[in-house]
């Protein structure tokens, strides 16, 4: 489920920035307010047995595949929702930096959607309230399915979300989620299976460290309600910033549509936003020629122009394109050279001292 | 998949490259990480079918790898390993956008294969660009960046704790998989109802370590910081080296580089 930079737009990658980060200083300010020192050197070193803990594979019964321990929601009852939401997102930041496990600017949406939603959704609205206030057994594995399952299927769906918003991958948006969602049901079921063992091994074990957990939580106070509130704002808010810039980028329904009304209304709309948005850009500085819009107007004017002169056509796209190869070429050579020569010099420079 | 001591041997070796010393490795570590982020936002920043344009992009990597003495085949093969995994994630663009976009002789390319190759591009890219930063920098160091170019101390703390005990309980992690393999005799007793206590057992030891950590921690004076006695300075070349390539990246970004040197080029012959 890890994003990767390839496939985000500098505005989805950078929102989704923007709130993880918000939502790190809350948790920090939090934990420093309210917790002794303590919990600290424990987020570390749970984040670390985390990172270890995903490595030790079990066998699936039937499928012959192996599965590991997600993690999550294992450290939101193991720590509370502040402290596993910063240690998830510092677990993540290795990840992107060490294995390539999600790119750097994807982390703000790596750590949104497998954060967020077991610390803040499937923590407190789904396990605390199955479990009560007397965990049996049977309570304690259908809380930990139930709430790993949510909040994979959420997550799923908000990289669903993410990556159309940044139009850079062609997967229409329904064909996307009739992919994500049912693989990560089972991902889901599984991962909860062995949240559910491992929480009931704590809890003959060290009964206490769950049960602190639930009980001095700061988040107990505030009501689901004010919670469910914010998360609506935050939806509203990112996904207001959020289609304002995928509708510079038009899909594969917007494009087909393109194509079949022969550009005509679509076209023009796509043009006016275009406009507005180019006059904000221009201001904004440096992203100014992120123009695609305009191509696609081209694109489709000039599908409507092929029936005529196709010949014509497709010798100017093609003397365009041709630039452009010779170009990238004659860039790579030069790339090639300077490396070499920056090499050598070094090496020499090495001998000689 | 691949094994516990081969990841803790890839870590490891990336943490020693950044003890290396070069003209990169000195920069202040601040300056090469808002400068790799620009870099990613600019190469990110480009539609769908972008290729040409992105290359003239691979001289901020390939330069700092040559500046920086890093082992090119080690970097090259870290770069090699994320492939497949873009090329899976970018398969699905041929198969739905099949308008043709450039047709090169008998051979049409439809839109869906440059974009397949613009992700593997980017990734390359990008990817490529967060080695090097690491490679060059060090995790510890660009943790102090961070937290200087305004990261929370609580995260900055515990992110270094977390990168000082991944080592050890990896190692733990190894340790314990190997005894479960070995006590597996070919496949039984590597499922389902053996991984939950052994993974509680780990866990337990774990918090028990972690305790003991913060004890001893406590006893040397420990209130809540590190106190580091780097010594790093925002200089001349630090701020050469962002505003040149961003000023680079810039120019990239706005002016179609890679075209007007091929039309330039054919130009000549035509």
């Amino acid at each position: 489920m890890h994003m990767a930079d390839a496939l985000l737009s500098p505005a989805v990658g950078i929102t989704m920035w923007g709130v993880t980060a918000g939502t790190i200083a809350y948790c920090s300010t939090k934990i420093k307010k309210d917790l002794d020192d303590r919990k600290i050197p424990l987020m570390g070193v749970l984040g670390a047995f985390i990172f270890a803990a995903q490595m030790i594979n079990f066998t699936i019964p039937a499928t012959g595949s192996s599965g590991h321990i997600g993690g999550g929601l294992l450290l939101a009852i193991l720590l509370g929702p502040h402290a596993a939401f910063l240690t998830i997102a510092s677990v993540l930041v290795i990840q992107a930096l060490f294995f390539a496990d999600g790119g750097i600017l994807a982390l703000g949406c790596n750590i949104f959607n497998m954060g967020i939603f077991p610390a803040f959704i499937a923590y407190p609205l789904i396990y605390k309230k199955i479990i009560g206030h007397q965990p049996s057994p049977t309570r304690l594995s259908i809380a930990s399915i139930i709430g790993v399952i949510v909040a994979l299927q959420l997550g799923a769906f908000s990289v669903v979300l993410e990556t159309v918003a940044s139009g850079i991958s062609a997967l229409p948006f329904t064909t996307f989620v009739i992919l994500m969602q049912p693989i990560h049901l089972a991902i889901g079921f599984v991962e909860g299976l062995v949240t559910a063992t491992v929480v009931s091994f704590v809890y003959t074990a060290r009964p206490e460290i769950p049960q602190s957990a639930m009980e001095t939580r700061p988040l107990g106070n505030i009501s689901v309600r004010n919670i469910v509130l914010a998360f609506l704002t935050l939806t509203f808010l990112t996904g207001g910033v959020l289609s304002w810039y995928a509708s510079e980028n038009p899909d594969g329904l917007e494009w087909s549509i393109a194509k079949v009304t022969g550009a005509g209304e679509v076209t023009g709309t796509e043009q006016s936003l275009h406009h507005v948005l180019a006059a904000i850009q221009g201001k904004t500085a440096f992203l100014a020629n992120y123009s695609f819009p305009s191509k696609q107007g081209e694109k489709a004017a000039t599908e409507v122009a092929t029936a005529g002169k196709e010949g014509q056509d497709t010798s100017g796209r093609l003397g365009t394109s041709v630039s452009g190869g010779v170009g990238s070429l004659l860039t790579l050579t030069m790339v090639v050279l300077i490396g070499f020569f920056l090499r050598r010099k070094k090496s020499c420079k090495g001998a000689e001292g | 998949m691949r094994s516990i001591d081969g990841t803790v041997l890839d870590l490891k070796r990336l943490d020693l490259l950044a003890t290396g010393d070069s003209i990169i490795h000195r920069l202040d570590a601040r300056a090469k990480v808002v400068t790799t982020l620009f870099f990613i936002i600019m190469v990110v920043s480009y539609n769908r079918y972008a290729l040409a344009e992105l290359t003239p992009f691979l001289f901020f990597p390939v330069i700092t790898l040559a500046l920086s003495n890093l082992p090119i085949s080690y970097i090259l093969k870290k770069i090699a390993t994320i492939l497949p995994l873009a090329l899976f994630v970018g398969l699905f663009n041929p198969l739905f956008d099949r308008e043709i976009q450039v047709i090169l002789g008998p051979v049409a390319i439809s839109g869906g294969w440059i974009s397949l190759v613009s992700i593997m591009g980017r990734s390359a890219l990008t990817v490529g660009s967060a080695i090097i930063l690491i490679a060059t920098t060090g995790f510890i160091s660009v943790c102090h960046a961070l937290n200087r170019l305004g990261m929370p101390r609580v995260f900055t703390i515990q992110l270094l704790f977390l990168y000082r005990y991944i080592f050890v309980l990896t190692e733990e992690a190894a340790r314990t998989t190997r005894a479960r393999e070995l006590r597996a005799c070919g496949k039984k007793g590597l499922g389902f109802s053996s991984f939950g206590p052994l993974i509680g057992h780990l866990l337990i030891r774990t918090w028990a370590r972690a305790e003991r950590i913060h004890m001893a921690m406590v006893v040397r004076g420990f209130s809540g910081e590190f106190h580091s006695r780097q010594i790093n300075r925002f200089g001349c070349n630090e701020y050469l080296y962002v505003i040149g390539w961003s000023l680079v990246f810039i120019i990239l970004r706005t002016e179609d580089v890679t075209g007007i040197l091929g039309a330039a080029f054919t130009g000549l012959f035509s």
